[in-house]
């Protein structure tokens, strides 16, 4: 087997026992445990009065804002891991080690501008 | 190896390190974590359930134990009746899933030297992707929290399950970016080549003590604990994301966070604290650059257990000493001050390397 794939064999084989192993712990709940439901056991908890405030209501926007700049973020971390694991090997060679540490410095560069004009424009601001 | 082996060995390594030692110490955990604020708090805790009423030494840890296990098995399997059935129930599933699954990547023992040629004995997966595998698979527990929050149809669950989602997508970059200065020194994702590095220079504590700092906030505002707690403060939001949630449901949540606070011990321990490192002892290689497993190998898996259990000790104490933030605070800190500062010491890292080349 081609040694790049082989240790993705034992993830794939984990993935399906996780699986079954979340799925068989949760239906033998379903199973031994007994089932009565009442009315007052239905009603969702608000702290023992009944239920004022409709839960599918919409909510602050702020929070789609935060996955945004997640997304953004996340993404450019996912594209520094792969110069940080050849960043040493690329430091022995001194035609080349100016230029890997520059243009990571311009890519946090970019990085930070874009967090400070985050900032500016008040998507952090959760008062 | 033949795939047969790949399969064969994958689900022994599994069973082995997931219910020999992870769902061990997240079981112990739940009634530790008790046990430890009822010490920092002058009282005396869970004490009453002995086993079989028999009262010889650790009767009542064992006690509480098998009872909270039994229990949570027996339980009315409660399903709101205004919930989405189908998400209420997969929710867990979806939280507890990412926690076991990332142990994968997490070797337990020494494994080859990097570069050298040979299977790991102590790692389900050599991955030459190593810990990226293991922030993917973490990301998704995201999933279960506000999945099950939303599908609970109850106002608390649906405003701890969006806090819950903001704060941990909030401090994954951190968490994230504090790696960055581990890899750049170490030149390898893989945790195994990590830790042999740091056995031939110096712990990584040492060369990026303020990596470790920032790592070490994030992760506990990972495992959503005290000071980070916001997603399930009772003061404001009852139990949050779960507070729809009952019996072996509850318990699959908990599980999922209880597995999540161990291994982010793992990977601290794994990336900061040396690993299956003993401090001034070499391990013996032979000439391939394999190890030579011996007592000394037990001694290693021994430390690296201990490490990982320090570690949680000190998760546990900082969250029964510190008061909790306020949201904005939390938003705020993870944004503006850890971001900032972790993007600052990955730049730092590498100037520094770059001039002492």
């Amino acid at each position: 087997m081609d040694p790049n794939y082989a240790p993705y064999v034992p993830v794939a084989v984990v993935s399906i026992l996780v699986v079954g192993l979340a799925a068989v712990i949760l239906l033998l709940n379903r199973m031994l445990g007994p089932r009565r439901p009442t009315r007052e056991k239905g009603i969702p908890y608000e702290s023992g009065v009944d239920p004022v405030s409709h839960p599918r209501r919409r909510f602050s926007v702020k929070f789609y804002m935060t996955a945004i700049l997640f997304l953004v973020f996340d993404l450019e971390v996912v594209f520094i891991y792969p110069w940080a694991t050849r960043f040493k090997a690329w430091l022995a060679d001194d035609a080349f080690a100016p230029v890997a540490l520059g243009s990571m410095l311009f890519f946090v560069l970019v990085l930070a501008l874009g967090l400070v004009y985050e900032w500016k424009r008040g998507a952090m601001n959760w008062e | 190896m033949s795939v047969g082996e790949l399969i064969l060995f994958g689900i022994i390594k599994f069973i082995a390190i997931v219910f020999g030692w992870v769902m061990l110490v997240a079981t112990v955990l739940t009634l530790m974590e008790r046990k430890q604020s009822a010490f920092m708090q002058n009282r005396v805790g869970p004490n009453r359930a002995f086993v079989f009423g028999k009262k010889f030494p650790l009767s009542a840890f064992i006690g509480h134990l098998l009872s909270d296990a039994l229990k949570v098995l027996v339980k009315e399997d409660f399903e709101p009746p205004r919930a989405n059935k189908w998400l209420h129930l997969l929710g867990p599933g979806i939280a507890v899933i990412p926690a076991w699954l990332l142990w994968v990547v997490i070797p337990f023992g020494p494994g080859p030297m990097p570069g050298a040629e040979g299977d790991h004995p102590f790692l389900i997966a050599n991955l030459n992707v190593g810990v990226l595998f293991m922030f993917a698979v973490m990301s998704l527990s995201v999933y279960g929290a506000t999945l099950g929050a939303w599908a609970s149809n109850s106002a608390y669950s649906l405003l701890g399950g969006l806090r819950t989602a903001a704060q941990m997508i909030s401090y994954e970059v951190t968490l994230g970016l504090n790696l960055v200065g581990v890899f750049m020194i170490f030149g390898s994702t893989r945790l195994n080549d990590i830790i042999w590095g740091q056995g031939q220079s110096a712990w990584g504590i040492f060369l990026q003590p303020v990596g470790f700092v920032l790592f070490l906030v994030a992760s506990i505002a990972e495992t959503k604990r005290a000071p980070f707690d916001l997603p399930e403060a009772e003061s404001e939001l009852a139990a949050g994301y779960f507070t729809e949630y009952s019996s072996m449901r509850f318990a699959v949540y908990s599980l999922g966070e209880f597995i999540g606070i161990v291994a982010v011990a793992a990977v601290a321990v794994c990336c900061f604290l040396g690993g299956w490192q003993i401090p001034w002892v070499e391990t013996p290689v032979d000439a391939s650059g394999v190890p030579i497993y011996g007592w000394l190998t037990v001694a290693q898996i021994a430390i690296f257990l201990f490490k990982m259990v320090i570690f949680i000790w000190l998760q546990m104490q900082i969250r029964w000493t510190l008061p909790r933030f306020r949201y904005d605070q939390l938003m705020k800190l993870g944004w503006l001050y850890l971001l900032p500062l972790s993007l600052l010491n990955l730049v730092v890292t590498a100037i520094i390397m770059y001039a002492v080349r």
